[in-house]
């Protein structure tokens, strides 16, 4: 289990504790949190569950694969710290975890 | 692509010509769509699929030819693209003929029930039922978000090259990195004024030869290659001069350009099938549960674009669902012949038309 923070455009923090094995992008549509659509469903075949990890968190939640790379081309406003939150995978280790919201997705 | 080979595809035409006759033209060649031609075969009703994609398989070819699906009964794993070529062995007995690169612009009613259909490029269809099984819709270029875009579209920003002559001396901004992106680039070049391919990173999903060929260029000093992210146009009314670029270290600087090509891929949207005259509810087609069948006798609807109560939007329901169409649709296309139910297992007549009897 581990707490997970999303930060949305607008500076407001919601936080969710989600179980071990779940992703991000899950955590999020499961709770109804703004900001993220996935309109792919996780297959990392879009890029609509773009996220931006908290700078302290980058090392712990890792680069991404060449594939979810070339999904992020499809992005808005990608930056260095850009995740796609189907490919971020929750564990005790992320418990704490700060991603924010781009102002839009795809 | 050789899944095709189970089917003919018909080279696109646009010239008028005579009606294409069959007994029911089914719109999207995804999964839902390709087992519509097993169930309709198995009745003895011959079918034309349209697709607005150059293959066959709808998302699982576009979105996820290499991910996997756990939930086809029988089959514990395949890939989308597994599922497309084993769907397109399965119906080799009733040789479909596929059109695709095309889409269905029109629909009309000129029987009871019997329509016309036309597509895009003018290809005109004369048929007694209608399957529509286009999934999300129909798949389409991505508007990249950039503000203001709208504006400039179809008179500076374009998403698709049809005539190449069209940006002759023109100071061409290509946006993207995958195959599309450098294909243009290389293509139009010789042509352009001035070609700069502007990518967020300087790394290319698309073919490396063509990566290669790209570089080479952009060394001689032919083209120029720019790493970042469009932010903004400049221009005024739906002509653009520029475009402001953020670079990945933050910093803004400006392109000059007169047209700009983004290749951001594709995504799906309703299309056409709002005009068809059949009822919609939230950008889906309304269907009853027991042949599938929309508002309008003849035109049905099956696996992601309908909803009744109780859809879900898998592949498994969807291939339910052509199943009990194809009943119906015997109705329309032999009103006068009597429906006799049979197992493939066990009859001889349906595995002589599986070419296994």
């Amino acid at each position: 289990m581990a707490k997970i923070h999303f930060v949305d455009h607008n500076g407001e923090t919601r936080t969710i504790d989600v179980e071990n094995g779940a992703t991000v992008m899950e955590a999020a549509i499961r709770n109804a949190v703004p900001g993220i659509e996935a309109e792919c469903g996780g297959a990392c075949a879009c890029a609509t569950c773009h996220v931006y990890v908290d700078e302290a968190w980058r090392e712990k939640v890792g680069s991404p694969s060449p594939m979810e790379e070339d999904m992020l081309d499809f992005g808005f406003d990608v930056r260095p710290n850009s995740r796609l939150s189907c490919q971020i995978k929750v564990s005790d280790e992320l418990d704490g975890l700060v991603v924010s919201t781009p102002e839009r997705q795809a | 692509m050789a899944a095709c080979q189970a089917g003919v595809v018909q080279p696109k035409r646009s010239d008028m010509s005579e009606a294409i006759k069959t007994d029911v033209l089914i719109i999207g060649a995804g999964p839902c769509g390709l087992f519509a031609v097993f169930e309709l075969g198995l009745l003895d009703m011959k079918t034309h699929l349209v697709d607005i994609l150059d293959k066959v398989g709808g998302q699982c070819a576009e979105l996820y030819p290499e991910k996997p699906i756990y939930d086809i009964p029988g089959i514990p794993f395949v890939t989308g693209q597994g599922l497309t070529e084993a769907l397109m062995e399965q119906i080799k007995p009733f040789h479909p003929t596929f059109h695709l690169n095309e889409m269905v612009e029109r629909i009309e009613k000129i029987g009871d029930p019997a329509f016309r259909v036309t597509t895009d490029a003018g290809k005109v269809f004369e048929c007694k039922a209608v399957v529509i099984s286009a999934g999300g819709g129909s798949f389409q270029p991505k508007r990249p978000p950039v503000p203001g875009i709208e504006a400039y579209e179809g008179s500076s920003v374009f998403y698709s090259v049809r005539k190449m002559e069209q940006f002759r001396d023109k100071d061409l901004m290509i946006v993207g990195g995958g195959d599309s992106a450098l294909d243009w680039t290389l293509n139009l070049h010789p042509i352009a004024r001035r070609v700069t391919l502007l990518h967020r990173r300087d790394d290319f999903r698309a073919a490396p030869h063509s990566v290669e060929q790209m570089r080479a260029l952009v060394a001689a000093g032919k083209m120029d290659l720019k790493i970042g992210q469009v932010t903004g146009l400049e221009g005024e009314g739906g002509m653009l001069t520029g475009a402001a670029v953020k670079g990945n270290d933050n910093a803004l600087s400006k392109v000059v350009c007169n047209t700009m090509l983004p290749f951001f891929g594709l995504t799906m949207k309703l299309g056409p099938v709002a005009n068809w005259g059949i009822t919609l509810e939230n950008n889906l087609v309304p269907v009853e549960t027991s042949a599938f069948e929309t508002s309008v006798p003849g035109i049905f609807a099956i696996g992601d674009i309908n909803t009744y109560p109780g859809k879900l939007k898998l592949i498994l329901c969807g291939f339910h669902e052509g199943a009990l169409m194809a009943q119906k649709a015997h109705r329309y296309v032999y009103p006068d012949k009597r429906l006799v139910f049979q197992y493939t297992t066990s009859s001889s007549s349906l595995q002589k038309k599986l070419g296994v009897g």
